[in-house]
């Protein structure tokens, strides 16, 4: 029996945890990271300011662009990869998205139906005079 | 006159003397036999010199063992105020027909906001989070949580919570809304008071305890595991363990994200929940229980965990269908955050919403009937003991089938309509939440009190309490879901329908039954405190127990293991036992003994907690300089554990050995005997 407190069962490493990439390595993601980063948040400033896109898709393109923004920070800034190494750290960002559109999706079911079938009084008049 | 009365109020915001409720007998006569209480034990502490005790051992403690039993000390005390509360309401609901009752409205609705917040964050959270931390590293074989600091801050930020609201009871008010401060009743207009704040606050600085207690958890079970310990050979309860702690993680963001949109409206004018400038009163009905629904599952499941551990010790079997039964375990995790709109089926989401949601309802009690079944074929053809843990856990199972029952009932839109927001309901929830969650935290309290302390509760007064609690707990209840039936709807302060009185006079007869209960429980503890010589556990495996946490001593040495325990199944202690048996081999054939390392003690939580207290009374009475100056305390703390220079310590090999030895001895004698029998 060995004496180990921690005794690693496969190999997962934590957030934060870094093994085998070299200072400079590191350096380059982070810098890619944030240019890329930047990138993304000065299209969605430049396009929410122009005329260059169809105008009705302008809060759609934003979304896409803040989407992709999560994915940046997640696979630059938290390391987040697809090797075996993750398997616990993808499994928690799908609970995590799971739960998230869940949470969203439903709020956005039942509060749309509520505002249709209960608005304030004078809206109410209105629709049925 | 002016300038003296803006400098009184930047210094102490709206608190005043008419903050005392002097004119209310009550809370004031309560509140001073309380504080009498705390001085007494207080002067004893110091008289008698426990302090410095008190302070290494277990306020300071980091140990999750001694966390554990801080949070099950915490729920207890609370269970006896929120009990209070409890025989308060029956007594006004027997007597206040066709009049006033003893307790005026605006107390009487004071009273049953404070018992449902208490009991669920004060009593039944804390319960099932120090059952969580008292067992789960044990059950995995390791040595501690995976953040034994953090551990000890989340358990006293629970502490401050709890504190603040019992301090409503004689500073102040405590709101006047339900557990649940719907706007636009807890809004501004309507709760100018800081009631709300109280509870606002309190859940919101207890909230980061909670969420801080789900990640440690969390992270404990995925990533510190004994060897060999694979997912699929873990203990039930480490299972159940986990999926609760997974609705923390995801569910208790929520209710922060509401709290605090519900503060910002009351403190800097916002809208969120108000009906005027495009507030939306209804998004903090969605809101707050799309939090709310799986915390009745965050409590519930740990308890189902406790369940399988006993009904498998006690009929000495494994459990049945043990993957069946992970599988329900995570199946409820994920189908509970898809069921809250049933809470508010009445509110007007329309028939497709209302059906979705009903039938979700229906389906989440399947996994959760899977659980039943395999309890019963777990007892079918076992050596049934039926020991306290055990009657806890069949009187469950026959309390939840009901409470489980009239859920579905009530999960069938038509039939909730007309039993929304009746006594009919109240009736429903409390089947399942004494019926599951309480008879579950006694269950484990009962079973695993000699693995923390080192010696047996008396079994006749826990069967005393029990049946008393179990018969209680029946005689309240089942005419509650009558006059639900008769018409009564729920935080009645008084009522004029005769048909109602009988019910709710045997009610209150049901409530003294209940009280008894309590305090047999009460009594077990003083009795089996006076006898723990004789009721002493020597071997560590008082039951005949099946998962780690009986392999090592009772209570366990601080490092839990001199040896980490190699795990090659299901139920590693029982084959550990077997093998030691069948081979008559020691249980350590003598590796060498190594130095073992252990987190220091910290005071970080408590500090961190003292000035949460400082800031969280602040921020209530709008005491602006000393929410800046608790604020700072805190950050500081926190810069100076982080700045720490060594956080651990060592047990030198020769320490390790010598503790080892006396339970190997102890356990050598217990294998001897069985050997002979």
């Amino acid at each position: 029996m060995s004496d180990q407190t921690h005794a690693r069962i496969e190999h997962d490493l934590a957030p934060g945890e870094e093994e085998q990439h070299s200072v400079g390595e590191r350096v380059i993601g982070y810098v890619v990271g944030l240019v890329l980063a930047l990138l993304l948040t000065a299209t969605s400033f430049f396009i929410a300011g122009t005329d260059l896109v169809w105008q009705p898709s302008i809060p759609v393109a934003l979304i896409v662009l803040a989407i992709a923004q999560m994915g940046v920070h997640l696979v630059f800034f938290l390391h987040i990869t697809t090797g075996p190494d993750n398997t616990n750290n993808v499994l928690a960002l799908a609970f995590g998205l799971l739960i998230v559109f869940l949470v969203v999706g439903g709020t956005v079911w039942i509060m749309g139906h509520l505002n249709q079938n209960m608005p304030p009084m004078d809206q109410f008049i209105q629709m049925h005079s | 006159m002016p300038a003296g009365r803006t400098v009184e109020a930047m210094m102490l915001g709206k608190l005043d003397w008419s903050a005392i409720p002097f004119d209310q007998p009550i809370p004031l006569i309560a509140g001073a036999m309380v504080l009498v209480g705390i001085l007494a034990v207080l002067t004893w502490v110091v008289v008698k010199d426990h302090l410095p005790y008190l302070w290494h051992e277990w306020i300071t403690s980091v140990d999750h063992k001694r966390i554990g039993v801080m949070y099950i000390l915490l729920a207890s005390v609370m269970l006896l105020r929120g009990g209070s509360d409890a025989i308060m309401m029956r007594i006004q609901q027997a007597v206040a027909y066709q009049s006033q009752g003893y307790l005026p409205p605006e107390h009487y609705n004071q009273i049953f906001s404070a018992h449902g917040t208490i009991m669920i964050f004060f009593v039944a959270m804390p319960f099932v989070i120090g059952l969580m931390n008292l067992v789960v590293p044990l059950q995995l074989g390791v040595r501690d949580v995976a953040f034994p600091t953090l551990n000890s801050v989340g358990f006293w930020l629970t502490s401050t919570g709890a504190l603040l609201v019992n301090v409503s009871l004689v500073v102040g008010e405590f709101a006047r809304t339900g557990w649940l401060a719907f706007p636009p009743l807890s809004g501004l207009t309507y709760s100018p008071g800081v009631g709300v704040d109280y509870y606002a606050w309190s859940l919101q600085i207890s909230g980061v305890g909670t969420l801080v207690a789900g990640i440690n958890l969390v992270t404990t079970v995925l990533k510190l595991r004994t060897k060999g310990m694979n997912y699929l050979r873990m203990p039930m309860f480490c299972w159940t363990t986990l999926a609760s702690n997974l609705l923390i993680v995801a569910a208790f963001p929520i209710l922060t994200a509401t709290l605090a949109m519900l503060l910002l409206d009351r403190y800097l004018g916002f809208h969120f929940f108000t009906n005027e400038a495009g507030g939306n009163v209804m998004m903090f009905m969605n809101l707050i229980w799309a939090w709310g629904h799986p915390e009745v599952y965050i409590l519930v499941l740990p308890a189902f965990g406790i369940y399988s551990e006993v009904v498998s010790t006690f009929s000495g079997k494994p459990l049945f269908g043990y993957r069946s039964m992970v599988l329900a375990t995570m199946a409820i995790c994920v189908i509970s955050f898809m069921v809250w709109l049933h809470h508010f089926f009445t509110m007007g989401a329309g028939p497709d919403v209302n059906a979705i949601f009903g039938i979700a309802s229906m389906i989440i009690a399947v996994p959760t009937g899977v659980k039943i079944y395999n309890w019963l074929f777990t007892m079918y053809g076992g050596r049934i003991r039926f020991a306290t843990p055990m009657l806890w856990s069949v009187g469950f199972m026959v309390t939840f089938i009901i409470g489980g029952l009239t859920g579905v009932l009530v999960a069938v839109p038509p039939a909730d309509f007309m039993l929304h927001n009746s006594m009919f309901l109240v009736a429903h929830f409390h089947n399942v939440i004494i019926g599951g969650v309480l008879f579950g935290a006694f269950a484990g309290f009962e079973y695993w009190f000699p693995k923390a302390f080192g010696f047996r509760l008396d079994e006749r007064w826990g069967k005393v309490a029990f049946w008393f609690t179990f018969i209680g707990f029946y005689v309240t209840f089942m005419p509650l879901y009558v006059v639900g039936m008769l018409g009564m709807t729920r935080r009645l302060q008084h009522y004029d329908v005769a048909a109602w009185r009988p019910w709710m006079m045997v009610a209150a007869i049901g409530m003294l039954l209940l009280s008894i209960g309590v305090l047999a429980q009460v009594m077990q503890l003083v009795v089996s405190i006076r006898n723990r010589e004789a009721l002493r556990d020597r071997t560590g495996d008082p039951w005949d127990g099946r998962s780690l946490e009986w392999a090592t001593s009772s209570p366990p040495p601080v490092f839990n293991f001199a040896f980490s325990p190699d795990v090659r199944g299901e139920d590693a202690y029982w084959a550990m036992k077997w093998r030691a048996k069948v081979q008559q081999l020691e249980d350590h054939p003598g590796p060498e003994y190594q130095d073992i390392e252990m987190p220091r003690n910290s005071p970080t939580g408590f500090v961190c907690a003292f000035f949460a207290t400082v800031m969280g009374f602040a921020l209530i009475w709008h005491i602006w300089w000393m929410v800046i100056l608790g604020g700072l305390g805190a950050f500081a703390t926190f810069v100076v554990f982080a700045w720490r220079d060594h956080d651990e310590y060592v047990i030198p090999a020769a320490e390790v050995e010598r503790i080892d030895r006396i339970n190997i001895e102890e356990r050598r004698s217990l294998v001897s005997m069985a050997g002979a029998a």
